[in-house]
């Protein structure tokens, strides 16, 4: 089963005559770690706000694991998205005012299913934030106090807790220096081959493609022209 | 839905320095409205006790609720006095049961003194205790011998620190500091029970006793070169020639505007009664747009308070979009961002609200003597009454009300700005 299929989508903003996105066909399978490459304000961020549900497509369908998420209510895409998929955004990806273990635990909060997953919640966690290399004596500082690169990592043990099927990362390095970039995707891809979800990795920089099962750029899959703003 | 307010209220914690400036102001605005209302109704309690079971207040001529202030309350100062003749003529007539003259004018370190008979004991009481108890002592002798004998209310043996047996001296007037009659001292010979009435700030002499010290006195200054010492008085005659009011019971009811119009007419000299009740209900009536004018002022500031919390939301509402945007991407849907904004809106106006009653027991504490003294307004401690929870909860309403505006606002923002807010 794949973990993420588009078909004939096409998504327009509100008094824009033209299309912003206009996807024929794209699929991610099930696990498979996949790089995304498109200028910015090519789109992007439009196109992880339609996979995560937030955003409706004028026309096309949506599948994910299988289940048609145009379709579905809009509460129902809100519980989807806390079951089934983890976000990472390029920064301020935490609630400045929890501790970074406390951000981590917060998509058990929001879904019982990824409670579940997750075990002894804590525990995993901790050992995520372990795996990602951030030391224990940050663990319990507010999130507000971390540098961006260990909020980053805060983030993707937060976006893997609970083994979501489906990692949607947006630009997640843009704010990290060169040396750091490369460190933190080898972490991220670790972890997501550990916990076995399906990553769509969307950045404008080539360089970060190495690692991943496959690469793919923005224009490849999308007709409509990328002039219109994202 | 549970995590979402728990995040809520974790979320207001980090920005406790500005909501905790909006909770302040509810709460002074609540307890405003709340201190607006408890006087209003204390007062209008506290009065309507102080004059029950007097069925007419009478004096001379003059306004009705200056009597009944002067008379009743002993506050504000008599401009006439009436003669002892006519309070004998009125005391035995046939509907009268029991009369009590009050001679008013000198006070004690702030505190009015009364001349009256011992039968002011027995019919000057609050309806809910019988007559006022002694909590020690007795009540002045009234005769020549214990002339000078004072009998305190309970709050000036309090807050004085009298006992039995101590030696007080009257001034003249009720400045604290107006000329003295140092020289009658009085002992202490008993202490009333605490009765919730003006009664309780109120140093009781005898009438022989008020003439004894006003004997080398004319004109309200002593007289010069005149000085009789306190063992001589005796060898006056100290029977009362005036009198400023006196409180009447009759022995039917029915025969109130009876007897009313009898002294209103009567021939030896210009006089008045008063119907305390209507007189007190006259008052309020006159006071009501003051009233009014208090409460709608009151509410005023609570709106203005619950515009401040409305303000203060959605002016976080702009630094929390990123806050919001990660709830959404963990699953939170737009109801749930509503409901953390209307939330922490009715937390902090239930907080403000319960502060502001806080406050209010606080006021109410450090200001209840000088309104007992100053008004003859007794405050009390005491849960709030039906009246005041109704306020609290229109409070509590309002500020639901005023936290939907930018639960709305938050809704929209959250479903526009989906993920990734733009700046």
């Amino acid at each position: 089963m794949s973990a993420l299929t588009l078909t004939d989508l096409i998504y327009r903003w509100p008094r824009q005559p033209a299309p912003c996105l206009d996807i024929p066909h794209f699929e991610i399978a099930a696990g498979e770690r996949v790089f995304l490459r498109g200028p910015s304000g090519g789109g992007k961020s439009t196109l992880l706000a339609v996979l995560g549900g937030v955003a409706l497509p004028n026309s096309g369908t949506v599948t994910l694991l299988g289940e048609r998420l145009d379709t579905l209510s809009s509460r129902a895409r809100d519980r989807f998205r806390a079951d089934h998929i983890g976000f990472i955004f390029q920064q301020f990806n935490l609630l400045p005012w929890l501790s970074a273990l406390d951000n981590v635990l917060l998509p058990c909060t929001f879904s019982a299913r990824r409670a579940a997953r997750a075990g002894d919640a804590r525990a995993t966690a901790e050992q995520l934030l372990t795996h990602l290399d951030l030391a224990p004596g940050l663990w319990h500082q507010p999130a507000a106090e971390l540098s961006v690169g260990q909020q980053q990592r805060v983030a993707a043990a937060r976006a893997l807790i609970g083994k979501p099927e489906i990692v949607l990362a947006d630009e997640p390095t843009s704010a990290l220096d060169a040396p750091r970039q490369q460190r933190f995707i080898d972490l991220l891809l670790a972890e997501t081959r550990a916990a076995g979800a399906a990553l769509l990795f969307v950045s404008h920089d080539d360089r970060l493609a190495a690692h991943f099962d496959r690469r793919v750029t923005l224009a490849e899959i999308n007709r409509a022209s990328t002039e219109t703003a994202a | 839905m549970k995590a979402v307010l728990v995040l809520a209220l974790k979320s207001a914690w980090a920005r406790r320095l500005t909501l905790g400036i909006t909770l302040v102001a509810v709460a002074l605005a609540a307890a405003l409205l709340l201190a607006v209302e408890r006087v209003r109704h204390d007062a209008r309690a506290n009065f309507s006790q102080s004059i029950s079971g007097v069925d007419l207040v009478v004096g001379p001529r003059g306004g009705a609720t200056q009597l009944m202030m002067y008379a009743v309350f002993h506050t504000g100062t008599a401009t006439q006095n009436m003669r002892w003749d006519s309070f004998e003529a009125l005391a035995t007539h046939p509907a009268v049961a029991w009369a009590v003259p009050l001679s008013l004018g000198d006070s004690h370190r702030g505190f009015p003194v009364v001349g009256t008979t011992p039968d002011y004991f027995l019919h000057r009481r609050p309806a809910v205790s019988p007559a006022p108890t002694f909590s020690a002592g007795r009540p002045f002798a009234g005769t020549v011998d214990g002339v000078f004998e004072a009998v305190l209310g309970s709050a000036v043996a309090q807050e004085l620190g009298y006992r039995i047996g101590d030696r007080i001296t009257l001034s003249h007037g009720m400045e604290a500091l107006g000329p003295e009659h140092a020289d009658k001292p009085f002992t202490v010979v008993g202490i009333l029970a605490p009765t919730g009435t003006p009664v309780d700030r109120t140093v009781h002499v005898s009438l022989e006793a008020i003439t004894a010290i006003h004997l080398d006195w004319a004109g309200g200054a002593p007289l010069s070169g005149l000085n009789i010492p306190a063992e001589q008085v005796r060898k006056f005659d100290l029977a009362p020639k005036e009198i400023t009011a006196l409180l009447v019971g009759l022995k039917s009811r029915s025969d109130v505007f009876r007897l009313q119009r009898h002294i209103n007419a009567y021939r030896g000299e210009a006089l008045m009664a008063v119907l305390p009740g209507v007189a007190l209900d006259e008052l309020w009536q006159t006071l009501s747009t003051v009233e009014n004018s208090l409460i709608a002022i009151s509410a005023l500031v609570v709106l203005v308070g619950l515009a401040g919390l409305t303000a203060t939301l959605l002016a976080g509402l702009n630094e929390r979009r990123r806050e919001l945007a990660i709830l959404r991407s963990l699953g939170a849907g737009p109801g749930e961002v509503f409901l953390m904004l209307v939330a922490e809106g009715l937390v902090v106006t239930v907080l403000g609200v319960t502060l502001g009653v806080v406050l209010m027991a606080v006021g109410i504490v450090l200001l209840a003597p000088m309104t007992l003294t100053h008004f003859g307004i007794h405050l009390q401690m005491r849960p709030p009454s039906a009246n005041e929870f109704a306020l609290l909860l229109s409070i509590i309403g309002t500020g639901l009300a005023a936290s939907l505006v930018p639960g709305w606002r938050a809704w929209r923002m959250s479903l526009a700005d989906g993920l990734t807010p733009r700046n």
